[in-house]
């Protein structure tokens, strides 16, 4: 990977993210209501009202507040105060997002633990019943809300067996069983859809590899079926599964949104949820700008991992 | 495009019913394309065939399971499920088509625009549109309908606002693959305006993974729209829509699970039917995706 291309990808990087911020930013001038209108509720005087929007440093122009307003992310981590709690919300932001990470990566080990040995199997007899069916239970999936799985999976291992906590988060600092309880249905509701999308990329990945001249030689050689899946088939298919595994970590912080809300899981998205119901502006601000941040970081990393995974692939 | 390429050296070809025959033998078009008629007949007449007022309340019959009289059963207010969930399928196929037909509208606007004129007019709009991107969909969703505030009209633009810029990413491909070709060429020689090349000649060449992008995006916007009145920003009580369904149903999940059943059903159906036929139209219509299985 040339230093100039990497230079280039990380200037369009920054490019989005003054965009995204940009955005983000707009949130709370493109509102119908005033945050100081929110915070002192409706009985409130004008008087009043506009005592605390001097205070909130609203009434200055909005390029002084946007200046403001990211330079005290970039330099205090300082994402304003909540205006429900009156608590800053960086606070809550920091207990949010391991939770969305580690939901996300639950989510994406459950959907690989299908996708994997669903994709090869299928591969493996490309037009046979096996591979229809895997592709039937892939369709099924795609197609699948998640928060009906959500509701679903509640109600046979919650209500019904009771074998698992319908809502709640439990970090892996109070303990493996506890926390494995907890995430057990929300990584299942998002990993299961996750897997469906990454079951179809990985039959097709390997398809591809498989119709290769070299593993035809490899297998006119004589080599036994295992050692030219692992050696030559795997291992060529892995860029693209790889690269797929990028893009649906990234698909994931979007589709966890919605799992956190079924399950009040306290991550991003339910804190997002939350802010638009309660109208507490900056904490939805807070909110979109770090998911919009992870996005794109990890699309970034995604793009940049094909040429360490793949010598063959170079930017010029 | 081969099929087009043949219609500028052979004018007595078809190209447009070759490829429609080829799509009316494709397995998946067929299959998709018949749900999807299905639930568009429902979404029309469903206020027709439904046995019951969707909002008229029976307590006597509250929490009824499914029954010959009740088929999906009665929700906590005693109303019918089964003719919620018919007038439901009108709400959802509305939003979904209204939003899809916003944002194929401005998105193709954008990607043609971006792909023909190419430059900086090109750098400024997909930058902007990646701007969009880079925000999780449903995120996205949820941060316009806090600025627009609840009700079905504003999750149309809200969704509208998410899908355009995939239009403009998938237009700007297509459109890219066909700027140059002779017959665009033959087009500038000719003296036609801008404006004129781009609608009646690139466009109709490109419209293949438009097409195809429309249909899968129908599929995301029937699960965007029942995702954001699940959530309570979408429909609002006491008008039947399957994710409203879903989410009244979720706190009777042990006392009567079909209130969440059946419109989550409803919902999986509507979505496999657009995403079965989105695929069929790509094998047939998308030149990269034509031949491969």
């Amino acid at each position: 990977m040339s230093l100039s291309y990497l230079l280039r990808r990380l200037g369009s990087v920054l490019l989005v993210l003054f965009g995204v911020s940009l955005v983000t930013f707009a949130i709370i001038p493109l509102l119908p209501g005033s945050p100081a209108r929110v915070t002192l509720g409706v009985q409130a005087t004008p008087e009043a009202v506009a005592t605390l929007e001097r205070q909130m440093g609203l009434d200055r122009p909005l390029p002084v507040q946007y200046v403001s307003w990211v330079g005290g992310i970039l330099t205090r981590g300082d994402f304003g105060t909540s205006l429900i709690s009156r608590q800053p919300i960086a606070g809550e932001v920091t207990r949010r997002v391991p939770a969305t990470l580690t939901l996300a990566l639950a989510a994406l080990l459950v959907g690989l633990a299908i996708a994997l040995p669903a994709g090869i199997f299928a591969a493996l007899k490309p037009g046979s019943p096996r591979d229809l069916g895997v592709s039937v239970f892939s369709q099924l999936g795609v197609s699948v809300p998640d928060f009906w799985m959500g509701i679903l999976l509640i109600l046979l291992f919650s209500e019904t067996l009771g074998w698992f906590p319908s809502s709640g988060y439990r970090p892996l600092s109070d303990g493996l069983a506890p926390f494995l309880q907890h995430i057990t249905l929300p990584a299942l509701t998002a990993g299961i859809i996750s897997g469906a999308i990454m079951t179809r990329f990985v039959r097709s990945a390997l398809l591809e590899v498989l119709n290769q001249d070299y593993v035809r030689t490899a297998h006119a050689k004589g080599l036994p079926r295992g050692k030219v899946m692992r050696k030559h088939v795997l291992r060529n298919a892995a860029i693209s599964i790889v690269t797929i595994v990028g893009l649906q970590m990234a698909t994931l912080l979007s589709a966890v949104v919605v799992v956190e809300i079924i399950f009040a899981w306290p991550g991003l998205g339910q804190l997002a949820l939350t802010a638009t119901l309660q109208r507490d502006y900056p904490a939805l601000q807070a909110a979109v700008l770090l998911s919009a941040v992870a996005f794109t970081v990890i699309n970034l990393l995604t793009d940049l991992s094909y040429t360490f995974l793949d010598p063959r692939v170079s930017y010029t | 495009m081969a099929a087009t390429a043949s219609h500028a050296e052979v004018p007595r070809s078809r190209p447009g019913l070759d490829l429609l025959r080829k799509a009316l033998r494709h397995g998946s078009v067929l299959f998709g394309g018949g749900l999807i008629l299905a639930l568009a007949l429902v979404a029309l007449f469903g206020a027709s065939l439904a046995p019951y007022d969707p909002m008229a309340m029976d307590f006597t019959a509250r929490f009824a399971p499914p029954s010959w009289a009740h088929p999906f059963g009665t929700d906590d207010f005693g109303r019918d499920v089964f003719s919620r969930v018919l007038y439901g399928a009108a709400v959802s196929f509305q939003v979904a088509f209204i939003a899809v037909g916003i944002s194929g509208v401005v998105g193709v606007a954008l990607g043609l625009t971006a792909g023909y004129r190419g430059g900086w007019l090109d750098e400024v709009i997909m930058r902007a549109m990646d701007v969009l991107f880079a925000f999780p969909a449903v995120l996205l969703a949820i941060t316009v309908m806090a600025i627009l505030g609840r009700g079905v009209e504003n999750a149309m633009i809200a969704i509208a606002i998410v899908y355009a810029p995939i239009f403009a990413r998938v237009t700007r491909g297509a459109v890219i693959s066909v700027r140059d070709r002779e017959f665009v060429t033959a087009a500038r020689a000719l003296g036609q305006s801008q404006v004129r090349i781009m609608l009646r000649h690139v466009l109709p060449n490109a419209l293949g993974p438009i097409i195809v992008q429309t249909s899968l995006s129908l599929a995301f916007a029937i699960l965007a729209e029942a995702a954001l009145s699940f959530f309570g920003l979408g429909t609002q009580p006491p008008d039947p829509s399957w994710g409203r369904m879903l989410s009244e149903g979720r706190g009777f999940l042990q006392q009567a699970p079909w209130m969440g059943i059946f419109p989550g059903l409803a919902i999986m159906v509507s979505v496999l039917g657009f995403n079965t036929l989105g695929d069929g139209l790509r094998d047939v219509l998308d030149p990269r995706f034509r031949g491969r299985h």
